[in-house]
């Protein structure tokens, strides 16, 4: 099997990818603070970044690498929105833990 | 030529009286209020008159109604001879029952409302003759249902006169479904509803006769009976009288009841090709002439008598429909219209003189009292008993004659109605003597005559009962031909005098009787003479009122209570909703259970959603079989 250069192999990446997101959604399942629960999305967020810039550079496509423009814009947004919505959660119940953050239930 | 008459303005002009009367005249003070109301009828009349000088006959279209595949019904207005004849009838005798009733009606509270109602009658009325198609017509026919509804039950407070609305509007209900059928039937059949497309395609076609042809008269005829009350949906006129007695005058003597009359007449070429459908008219129109006066002879109230005469005297037009002399019915519609409303009206006068008593037992010499009322009130009482030379004579004669020529049927016919006129006269002279004759029975009443308002109408009536059959006498036939042709065999010569002799011995007879029992004797002993056998029979009215409740109307409830009430609405309809109801709080208390409120367990569903999706989409691919799939794999 010939190998044309030194790098990495495209699956590597997809996988690294996969890792991360599966990271993310486990933490977002299993941690209790919001805090942490964010940042798993957050993680989520840059493993898909990671797939698409991959896709990117082994077609040669410009396309994918604007959509992680898009994709982090976006997650600026959420960032400043999500954190606003803790503080303020923080503020009103003095806790953190999603468990209890269940006033809507019936 | 053909320059338009302003035909709308003659119902239209009402309608406005309507509105203003009705959305304004509580606001309004009285004067106002009549002369709005007097205004309308008073216009279109007049505009009648105007357009009685042009030639007949005449119509104008103001657009398109309805428009469905090829059927086309057009707002269409017919001015004929026939029209003619019922309009100057509706709104001139309706102008004068107006006057009246400013005099008759001046302390009531909903004067405004019933000025309002009465106008709204008239544009009803008028739309219903003056319409070109039988769906108009139709319109016209509802509409003064429901005028004569409402009026009916003008004082709603008192539940008898509720109670009578309802019936009078549900036993119409029950002949406008004949009607309607009728007008289905003719539209499956002709695919026109207008009277000159049917009459025409009738006249290209003159082997069409019976058959469906007599289904559609016989289904008109039904819608006929209901309005104009008779056998067997007569019931509702004599409850009607709850009504104020000018309401009863016009609504329920003069016009709206003459309905069914001018709806044969307007589509007498369908009768005219089935026999039996006109066999069918004059039976009944017989029947119920005689059924309706012997329950006359006996009543107490003033304003019943009348009301079983003038469902009589609606027998005698149909007996004229039925055997084709349509232009005898609609003259002796006529001369009903002036002598039955004047009878109406002088009954209200008495009425009022008497403070609100209606019945003739408690009457008595008001002759001296009231000496307007009573002379036009005698007026119209020779009038319809068939006097030589006043009016009913001439119409009444014509149709029996027409009767006593049209077969071997006809000639009994003629002698149901020959025995009706002497019994007409009977009780119209039992209701002169009663309450114009002897000592005065009410000592508490001060009997007075009525205002101006109301005696100017009678008089101007009186002089039409009188003088109204030679405006006909002799030429309506001819008049009339144009638009109901021409087959009314003459009885001419000895024949004619001798049934002439006959119907005038015949009102003679009745009077005659009348004046033995109640004027030589004393009206005191008359009342409490024994009762002659069949007596009880008649003052029950035959117990038809009781025969129907308990054949029509208990088991109507009982099944409306026990299965429709119980079994329909409760059992299966609440039922089928307590089962929704059960089913929809069921599930929703299962699936509440999903809703925890714990964030992550949403989460971890929508994860498990996520990844399911995604093995369904890549199954195929990475393992190769055709498995599972939700149509989301690429093929």
């Amino acid at each position: 099997m010939h190998i044309a250069s030194q790098e990495v192999p495209l699956v590597w990446y997809l996988i690294l990818s996969a890792v991360l997101f599966c990271l993310g959604i486990l933490g977002f399942l299993i941690k209790r603070n919001l805090i942490t629960v964010f940042m798993s999305i957050e993680l989520m967020l840059n493993a898909v970044n990671l797939s698409f810039v991959t896709f990117a550079h082994q077609w040669h496509e410009v396309k994918g690498q604007i959509f992680v423009f898009f994709v982090m814009v976006v997650a600026a947004a959420e960032a400043a929105v999500g954190l606003a919505i803790i503080i303020a959660v923080f503020r009103a119940r003095s806790t953190l833990a999603v468990d209890r953050i269940d006033l809507m239930k019936l | 030529m053909n320059e338009s008459l302003h035909l709308w303005l003659i119902p239209i002009l009402p309608f406005i009286g309507f509105l203003l009367n009705g959305l304004l005249g509580r606001r309004l003070p009285k004067a106002v209020v009549s002369a709005i109301a007097l205004l309308a009828p008073l216009g279109s009349f007049l505009v009648v008159l105007i357009a009685s000088r042009t030639s007949l006959p005449h119509s104008e279209t103001y657009g398109t109604w309805i428009t469905a595949g090829s059927l086309n019904i057009n707002l269409t207005f017919v001015l004929d001879q026939l029209s003619l004849v019922m309009l100057l009838v509706i709104t001139g005798v309706g102008f004068l029952i107006h006057i009246y009733s400013v005099g008759y009606m001046h302390s009531d509270e909903g004067y405004w409302r019933y000025f309002a109602y009465l106008n709204l009658f008239l544009f009803f009325m008028t739309t219903l003759v003056l319409a070109g198609n039988a769906l108009l017509m139709f319109v016209g026919w509802e509409g003064v249902g429901l005028a004569s509804y409402l009026l009916i039950g003008f004082w709603f407070q008192k539940k008898s006169a509720a109670d009578a609305g309802k019936k009078a509007f549900i036993v119409n209900r029950i002949g406008d479904f004949g009607f309607l059928i009728g007008l289905f039937l003719l539209l499956a059949n002709f695919g026109t509803l207008t009277f000159s497309e049917i009459a025409a395609k009738l006249a290209a076609n003159p082997a069409m006769t019976g058959g469906i042809l007599t289904a559609i008269a016989l289904c008109l005829f039904v819608g006929a009976t209901g309005k104009s009350a008779q056998l067997p949906l007569y019931v509702w006129l004599p409850d009607a009288m709850e009504g104020p007695t000018p309401v009863s005058a016009l609504i329920h003597a003069a016009t709206m009841v003459t309905a069914g009359v001018y709806m044969v007449a307007r589509t007498h070429f369908i009768f005219d090709r089935s026999p039996l459908a006109l066999s069918v008219v004059a039976i009944v129109g017989a029947a119920t002439a005689l059924f309706a006066a012997t329950i006359g002879l006996v009543q107490n109230d003033i304003k019943r008598v009348l009301a079983y005469s003038t469902v009589s005297q609606l027998g005698y037009m149909f007996l004229g429909c039925g055997v084709a002399a349509y232009s005898a019915a609609v003259f002796h519609l006529m001369t009903h219209a002036f002598f039955k409303a004047l009878l109406f009206l002088a009954a209200g006068s008495v009425i009022h003189a008497m403070g609100g008593e209606q019945d003739m037992r408690k009457m008595g010499g008001l002759r001296t009292k009231t000496p307007i009322t009573f002379w036009t009130m005698t007026a119209a009482v020779f009038a319809i008993s068939g006097f030589p030379g006043l009016s009913a004579f001439f119409s009444k004669d014509a149709i029996l004659a027409a009767a006593f020529a049209s077969g071997s049927l006809g000639k009994l016919l003629w002698f149901v109605g020959l025995v009706t006129a002497a019994l007409t006269a009977f009780y119209m002279f039992r209701l002169w003597y009663l309450t114009f004759f002897g000592e005065t029975r009410s000592h508490d009443a001060h009997p007075h005559e009525s205002p101006w308002s109301m005696l100017g109408p009678l008089v101007i009536l009186a002089v039409l009962s009188v003088g109204g059959g030679w405006i006909g006498a002799g030429r309506f036939g001819a008049f009339l031909s144009p638009t109901l042709g021409t087959k009314t065999e003459e009885v001419t010569g000895s024949l004619e005098l001798m049934m002439m002799l006959l119907a005038v011995a015949a009102g003679a007879l009745g009077w005659f009787i009348a004046h033995r029992m109640y004027h030589q004797r004393s009206a005191a002993a008359q009342l409490t003479a024994p009762a002659p056998a069949g007596y009880s029979l008649l003052q029950n009215k035959y117990y038809v009122d009781e025969f129907y409740g308990f054949a029509i109307v208990k088991p109507l409830i009982a099944v409306s209570k026990y299965f429709l009430e119980w079994v329909v609405d409760i059992a299966i309809l609440g039922g089928l909703a307590w089962l929704l109801a059960g089913v929809a709080s069921f599930s929703g208390a299962i699936l509440q259970r999903w809703q925890s409120g714990n964030i992550r367990s949403y989460a971890a569903w929508l994860a498990l959603g996520a990844a399911l999706l995604l093995y369904f989409v890549l199954a195929p691919h990475v393992f190769g079989a055709p498995s599972l799939h939700l149509g989301l794999a690429g093929h």
